[in-house]
């Protein structure tokens, strides 16, 4: 093996080391969002709404490596799919970031009204996001196209409970207009975990194109 | 599509030594068709027993068969100087004549007795250069010595002669690998327009330009042919873990 191909794999390698620090940064504001609409911590809130600017950065120093690694060394094949599939990705987390400043808003807003009711799907909502986001990024970490394949099936339970917060909110907005505000923004952040469960099934895809070169995006059957 | 080009069990020998196992391939008219490889794969021998131009190489030995429009071109009775007037070849290094750009061009039409009368000999010519992407720039000079052309154009000139005799298929064996990068480029947009009129195959060790310039690339390896397929499924995603272990250069 030449040197400068040793160069390409090992840059490679730390840039995908890199995707999964953005990875792990986007998962655990997530986290914090939830958490902080949950427990209605000012503080936890504050933290995630003004904490975007690391998750913005990596977001361009990845765009910017990848650029770099098309443009000197011209990849084939597998390495050409790994830079086009972290390029999307990254692409994706960011995504993920700017949603939880959204979660954190919303929550700021909920945080200023009486609670309408207990939280239960929300969080439930919030966990099933985490744990796809998590496992979109061990399945692209560990090539796993099983696991990737796992996460495309999650997103129909996003999308139920989705539903299903919608509905039993509508009742509280029925029965006394004072909670119109406050269930507003829990519908809203309803939607935006439905919106993460979305990235996370962008990055599963992103995952088996990378491995077997196989579209799976929009229900085609086709690959490569 | 009926290929042009069929090899069927091909196998060669340089002596004892077997250069070419058993390669079938079929190459397809008015394509591009890339054989890349490392060195001493077998893809220039195999290019060359395409026009039969490993005959003139002492002690060598061909097995299995090559059709060309459906006929065997290693059949008893082949008139090998008419098969390579309809098989050209251009070579890595460019080998103009130390004659006239005019007689370089008009070499081949003379010695097959195709030149006609002089008008239609300037005709072929000029044509021919046009054909090359080099008349332009040679036009007001055509008597002057090819020598004096840059490496690009002489290359070009190359084409132009092979191009005279009206060849069906053209065989590029690196054709651009002693060029710089602005004379390549011409190269390869040469072969894209020439494609249309002929049957390509190019030897090329520059796997860019194999992705660039070809329609279909066949990888050798060790004197098999390894993979055929379209050219952007060898670069983006191969069937053999040899072709990518290759094309991403993880090789040796």
């Amino acid at each position: 093996m030449d040197k400068a191909v040793r160069h390409f794999q090992e840059e490679l390698e730390l840039l995908l080391a890199r995707l999964l620090e953005m990875g792990g940064l986007a998962e655990e504001r997530v986290r914090d969002a939830v958490q902080g609409l949950v427990t209605r911590d000012p503080a936890l809130i504050e933290k995630v709404k003004y904490g975007d600017e690391p998750v913005n950065r990596l977001h361009i120093e990845i765009d910017e490596w990848c650029f770099r690694l098309l443009a000197l060394h011209q990849p084939m094949a597998t390495d050409l799919r790994a830079i086009v599939s972290a390029v999307k990705i990254n692409t994706d987390l960011e995504r993920v970031g700017d949603l939880a400043v959204n979660i954190a808003e919303a929550a700021q807003r909920y945080a200023s009204h009486p609670p309408v009711k207990k939280l239960i799907d929300i969080p439930h909502m919030g966990n099933v996001a985490q744990a796809m986001l998590r496992d979109a990024l061990d399945a692209f970490v560990r090539r796993d196209t099983r696991l990737a394949q796992q996460v495309l099936n999650e997103d129909d339970t996003l999308d139920g409970l989705k539903t299903q917060v919608f509905r039993e909110l509508l009742t509280y907005m029925l029965q006394d207009p004072s909670t119109v505000e406050p269930a507003l923004d829990l519908i809203l952040i309803s939607r935006h975990l439905e919106r993460i469960g979305d990235h996370a099934t962008n990055i599963a895809e992103d995952v088996i194109f990378m491995v077997s070169a196989q579209d799976v995006r929009h229900h085609t059957a086709g690959g490569g | 599509m009926t290929p042009k080009i069929r090899a069927q069990g091909l196998s060669f020998y340089y002596g004892a030594v077997r250069a070419l196992h058993d390669i079938s391939v079929e190459i397809l008219p008015n394509l591009v068709t890339a054989f890349i490889g490392p060195s001493g794969c077998g893809k220039s021998t195999f290019l060359r027993t395409l026009n039969r131009m490993n005959d003139i190489i002492p002690g060598t030995r061909v097995e299995g068969r090559v059709f060309i429009d459906d006929a065997d071109i290693y059949r008893p009775g082949v008139d090998v100087v008419a098969l390579r007037r309809r098989v050209g070849m251009v070579f890595q290094k460019s080998n103009p004549f130390p004659k006239s750009i005019f007689d370089n061009v008009a070499y081949g039409l003379r010695v097959n007795g195709m030149a006609g009368s002089r008008s239609e000999l300037a005709g072929r010519v000029e044509e021919s250069l046009r054909q090359a992407a080099l008349w332009d720039e040679v036009k007001d000079r055509l008597h002057e010595s090819a020598l004096a052309l840059s490496g690009g154009q002489q290359q070009r000139l190359c084409i132009a002669r092979a191009l005279a005799v009206r060849p069906e298929i053209l065989l590029m064996d690196e054709p651009a690998s002693a060029l710089d990068p602005i004379a390549t480029q011409r190269i390869e947009e040469l072969v894209y327009e020439l494609k249309k009129a002929y049957t390509i195959v190019i030897v090329t060790h520059n796997m860019q330009q194999a992705a660039r310039v070809s329609d279909h690339t066949a990888f050798f390896w060790l004197g098999r042919l390894v993979e055929y397929d379209r050219t952007d499924k060898i670069f983006t995603n191969p069937a053999e873990k040899l072709t990518e272990d290759y094309v991403t250069g993880r090789f040796g």
